[in-house]
């Protein structure tokens, strides 16, 4: 078990998503930064999507209460082991009693906490991924807080890893999100399509586990008052304002505002680890360069190895 | 009918301009085609008023084969014209009965469930379902300006509010809410103009055409005339929702004392 001395900003237990239940309204939650996930329980010996603790931010203080091993990837946020800085993206023993403490990070805002075996909370629909606002997954639906203890097994002896440099994402402060245009695509005139795709927009203060508000360069679709429809991942709503809003992990699963497309998953963590100010900017994709993509990347997943320390 | 992208593992489909009953038996039926059609590449489906999303897994097909399999499925999905929607009582007609719609040719469940988990109303059938409302201006804030603007009295907004009954169009926007339609003209009404910052659970509301019951205390922005003691979502609970898409809902006027023997909340 772990025991959470402090949560820091905000700390959430994740696995890969809450998948197939969009029929009773729930929507999918899961890991803002899929890959900085999946990589910290890659060197845990993990399976992928195995229930892990997402970091926004900071200052989460956890103390093992058993022998384990952790793994932190994601946002550079300083990691000390009873007290000892230790590296990111490698593989650590921590023996009971000792303290896990975060700082804060300086390129990104989101890193993952995983152990080894996972955390084992009991699934909700199926996942344990924390929706508050559905308060579902985790620890009765919430965020981690003072006290908290988090069942884990402790015990496994993997092999220590590292993930080396060159494999690691860069988080950067201005990036380039591709988009597939879709629904109501052909509703915004050739001219403001133009305009969004050739525009630099920034994050807002607005910005949460359901979506990012951008602000910049006001974009009209050229319709109103449609029918609520189905949401994906990663679609982008042009509200009457004209400022775009990327729907997340916690997205409503329906809604009716024009929407002028949807940001590649791939590209989702790059607008996910910005903070507000973050500059932004879109380039359209065909659907047959998103599916190379996709299967580009699968493919360096599994061709991409750890190196034992 | 039209086919567009939605993302990268997602289509969607239009069906209509407009929503109907006719239309909403229509993404029904293709929901449960494609669901067999698909198998397990479908990730999940989402039927709203006039579309049903359709998203799949990108790794293993591509939207091409998702897109050759929903014309098939579409192709099987009968003409609007020939196809008798499930009944849903007109005023017009003198409709009072509450007997249960029939159900559809199909018998499979909306989306396969998963082991040990059945279907949101516990069957794949459509069902009447009816809810009890305590309407009154201390369970529903909004009733009297809505009966005002609409020219009527709240005694006629109560009555007209349950002469009618609902299809379950879509449910989404937060865990259980269920979209029903269409609402008698007279007592739509648009939503407010500044959203409520805690809408209670069991809200009976109203905007447009549309009405729903808030599953949990929320946001929202939707005109309340009532409340009501069924859990809409209880995610202890077989079946999590009393309602699925395509299910009828009628409500009933109850009284203060038995809306709390139902086991209704104050606010």
């Amino acid at each position: 078990m772990m025991k959470v001395i402090q949560p820091g900003v905000m700390a959430l237990l994740q696995d890969g998503g809450r998948f197939g239940q969009h029929r009773i309204g729930l929507t999918t939650g899961g890991p803002l930064d899929r890959d900085a996930f999946q990589w910290a329980n890659r060197l845990c010996g993990n399976e992928v999507n195995a229930t892990a603790i997402e970091i926004s931010i900071g200052g989460l203080v956890l103390e093992a209460q058993l022998d384990t091993q952790i793994a932190l990837a994601g946002a550079d946020m300083t990691l000390k082991i009873n007290k000892q800085a230790v590296n990111g993206w490698t593989t650590h023993a921590v023996k009971a009693g000792q303290r896990i403490e975060l700082g804060y990070a300086q390129h990104g805002c989101r890193a993952y906490l995983a152990v080894a075996g996972g955390f084992t909370v009991e699934p909700t629909f199926g996942s344990s991924a924390t929706v508050v606002r559905e308060k579902l997954g985790g620890l009765a639906g919430a965020a981690l807080a003072n006290g908290d203890v988090l069942p884990c097994p402790g015990g496994q002896q993997t092999p220590l890893m590292t993930l080396v440099a060159k494999h690691r994402p860069r988080y950067e402060k201005a990036v380039t999100l591709r988009v597939i245009p879709g629904y109501q695509q052909q509703h915004f005139t050739p001219a403001q399509q133009a305009l969004f795709f050739s525009s630099s927009y920034t994050v807002s203060d607005q910005c949460d586990r359901m979506g990012y508000r951008l602000e910049g360069q006001a974009v009209q679709a050229g319709i109103s008052g449609m029918l609520s429809e189905g949401i994906c991942f990663g679609a982008i709503q042009i509200p009457a304002n004209g400022q775009p809003i990327v729907l997340l992990n916690d997205r409503q699963t329906i809604g009716g505002y024009p929407k002028i497309g949807s940001v590649l998953s791939l590209d989702i963590a790059k607008l996910t680890q910005l903070l507000p100010g973050g500059e932004i900017h879109f380039q359209a994709i065909s659907m047959a360069e998103a599916h190379n993509a996709l299967h580009l990347a699968d493919w360096r997943w599994r061709t991409t190895s750890l190196t034992p320390l | 009918m039209r086919i567009e992208v939605a993302g990268e593992n997602a289509l969607i489909i239009y069906f209509a301009e407009e929503t109907s009953p006719t239309v909403s038996v229509q993404i029904q039926q293709a929901a449960l085609g494609l669901e067999q059609a698909l198998g397990d590449k479908l990730v999940d489906l989402i039927p709203s008023y006039a579309s049903l999303l359709v998203i799949y897994d990108a790794l293993s097909c591509d939207h091409l084969w998702v897109g050759a399999c929903i014309r098939g499925v579409l192709g099987t999905v009968q003409d609007p014209n020939t196809l008798t929607p499930t009944p849903l009582p007109q005023k017009e007609r003198g409709f009072k009965t509450q007997t249960p719609s029939p159900p559809l040719p199909m018998e499979a469940p909306f989306l396969s469930k998963r082991p040990g988990e059945r279907g949101p109303g516990g069957e794949g059938v459509e069902k009447t379902i009816e809810l009890p409302v305590w309407y009154s201006p201390e369970s529903g804030p909004d009733l009297e300006s809505l009966a005002n603007n609409a020219g009527l009295t709240p005694e006629e907004v109560i009555a007209i509010h349950q002469s009618s009954a609902y299809r379950v169009y879509a449910i989404g926007f937060a865990p259980g809410f269920a979209y029903l339609g269409q609402v008698d003209e007279r007592i739509a009404a648009p939503r407010l103009a500044s959203p409520r910052l805690k809408v209670p659970r069991g809200a009976v509301a109203i905007a447009d055409r549309q009405t729903a019951v808030y599953p949990d205390v929320s946001p929202g922005g939707w005109n309340l005339i009532g409340l009501c003691p069924t859990r809409m979502f209880d995610p202890q609970a077989t079946p999590t929702m009393p309602v699925s898409v395509g299910d009828s809902v009628r409500f009933k006027a109850i009284e203060r004392d038995e809306f709390l023997a139902l086991g209704g909340e104050l606010p």
